[in-house]
């Protein structure tokens, strides 16, 4: 009988259906993939190394560079955890513009993924739709914050600026057109032949599985595991919303595409009520050991200056302990650990972010099956390499 | 269950195993003796009204010059009773852990950038490589020693082929 040998193929890391610098290496047997080997840290940068040297402030526009299509989210999830240690609230305000601003920008990071993912299996008009709707959304960010893609704008205790004039009027209008977008979407995959052919049954992944192995966002609730962050440990005043989390039944990547298109017009709902009933007040907690003092006070009067100076060149010091908060980002749970010593400087930062577990679940998903299907099973767990390698 | 009873049923089960329990803002870590770790943290898995059955995050951190020297740091997460808790292992330099694999898949890849970010080893894990960093790296980046601008910053990096 013939000696059976594997050709082993690099895919990746320079390979666009990997989503970034993701290495494969594929032993196949024929078209079907016996071994997968996942090589990741082309693109780390050293983001938890480098906060342990910076203030507090100073780690807020790193995180917007870890998963770079959600830079809100990333902000969220550090703020949150800090105002935590600090033992300090956002007033309820910056709470709704917060989740208004978050919600935008999982519309934006959902759009991406499925712009790519459609791509990747080869539905290439769904790209040009997708990017055109989250360039309405990224211009309303560069108006909230003025960053596109790295806005760095909340803050320790709220906000970094009020919304600007005529916020509401262009959420509400883009509100009122999107929802017809997604229904868009879903005459060009949902029902299609080759679409359904490519999907389903195709990376499959039980509820067991998704828990044992650390899944996160819908990667596990496409498993049909009914798990939120914003449901479970609500935060930024989730709990006043109203909407639901949508679950799959199967696990496998149709399911994780069902769930992320009905989180889509469940995030729209959630816009649309922080939107209706946005509070007045004010967007910065009452703590003048973390918060500037109002920049017409610092050209005014000299106790403000100096406060004003001292934040910004020493930071602040919050008090000796450690936390640990997550947020339910677009990809699944983000999670920061920071062991604070009570000086100016976290002394280490730990990022759990849900890209790099989500990924370590690959080889699980493809091992036997072709390897058409791993182009397919990337896409549904939705990675972003800035997030797995940080 | 309330809070105060499971952290007496722990640990009346394993007793001197558990160093310390902390708490700080509403969060509660248990500090544990690394030769009980695998069997405390399938306790907290298994048992019904516990039920950790999600693995968060594993994570090192150095305290040089403090003796032991680094804490493993592993997040648990009930999905059933929404619950978070935190379990440390002091380890000393050149000490290894066990492995908790076994327990969680999730663990294969925290405990593999643990070791490439701290050099801290894992017992019985079945694929410790570096992850993060490439094979033939020196050092270990998260170390407190380690210097922030990298060792070899201004070298240009070639590869041995």
């Amino acid at each position: 009988m013939a000696e059976t040998r594997y050709m082993t193929i690099n895919m990746g890391p320079q390979h666009p259906s990997t989503h970034g610098v993701l290495r494969l290496v594929l032993e196949l047997d024929g078209e079907v993939v016996v071994k997968a080997i996942p090589h990741v840290g082309h693109l780390h940068r050293g983001v938890e190394k480098l906060s342990e040297v910076k203030t507090y402030h100073q780690v807020i526009p790193l995180t917007d560079r870890l998963d770079y299509t959600n830079g809100i989210g990333n902000n969220l999830g550090y703020v949150l955890t800090v105002e935590k240690l600090l033992g300090i609230e956002a007033p309820k305000r910056a709470q709704y513009i917060r989740v208004a601003v978050a919600e935008l920008q999982r519309l934006a990071a959902h759009l991406i993924w499925l712009a790519t993912h459609a791509l990747d299996i080869g539905a290439m008009t769904v790209l040009f739709y997708c990017f055109r709707e989250r360039e309405s959304i990224l211009r309303i960010i560069e108006e909230v914050s003025g960053g596109r893609l790295t806005p760095t704008y909340f803050r320790m205790g709220g906000l970094a600026k009020d919304i600007p004039e005529g916020f509401e009027e262009r959420v509400r209008s883009f509100l009122e057109d999107f929802p017809r977008r997604i229904n868009e979407y879903e005459t060009l995959l949902t029902k299609n032949v080759i679409w359904m052919r490519r999907t389903k049954g195709v990376g499959i992944l039980t509820a067991e599985e998704a828990i044992n192995y650390g899944a996160s966002g819908p990667t596990l609730r496409g498993s049909g595991v009914k798990w939120d962050v914003r449901k479970r440990f609500p935060y930024s005043s989730y709990d006043e919303f109203d909407f639901e989390i949508p679950i799959g039944e199967v696990g496998d990547v149709y399911d994780r595409y069902m769930v992320r298109l009905e989180e889509m017009r469940q995030s729209v709902r959630i816009i649309q009520q922080a939107v209706d009933t946005l509070p007045d007040g004010p967007i910065m907690a009452d703590d003048p050991r973390v918060v500037l003092p109002p920049k017409d006070d610092v050209q005014r009067n000299i106790d403000a200056l100096i406060r004003q100076f001292k934040i910004v060149s020493e930071g602040f010091e919050p008090p000796k302990g450690e936390v640990f908060m997550s947020v339910e980002a677009p990809k699944g749970e983000l999670g920061f650990y920071i062991v604070s010593d009570g000086s100016n400087h976290p002394y280490r930062i730990k990022i759990r972010t849900p890209s790099f577990i989500n990924l370590s679940i690959l080889p699980k998903m493809i091992e036997g099956k072709l390897i058409a299907d791993v182009v397919a099973a990337i896409g549904s767990i939705d990675i972003v390499l800035g997030e797995v390698d940080r | 269950m309330e809070a105060n009873a499971w952290i007496d049923k722990v640990k009346g089960q394993f007793g001197a195993s558990i160093l310390n329990v902390e708490s700080f803002r509403d969060e509660t870590t248990l500090v544990v003796e690394k030769e009980k770790l695998v069997e405390v943290l399938e306790f907290l898995k298994k048992e019904s009204d516990l039920s950790y059955d999600y693995l968060t995050d594993v994570c090192g951190v150095d305290y040089k010059p403090r003796k032991p020297r680094f804490e493993v740091v592993y997040h648990l997460c009930s999905t059933q009773y929404d619950r978070r808790l935190r379990v440390k292992v002091p380890v000393e330099e050149g000490d290894s852990v066990p492995s908790v694999e076994s327990i969680w898949k999730a663990a294969n890849w925290y405990e593999r950038e643990t070791y490439d970010m701290l050099g801290i080893r894992f017992e019985n894990h079945p694929d410790l490589r570096r992850i993060l960093t490439w094979d033939d790296f020196e050092g270990h980046p998260l170390r407190r020693d380690f210097p922030v601008k990298g060792k070899d910053f201004d070298k240009p990096f070639v590869p041995e082929l």
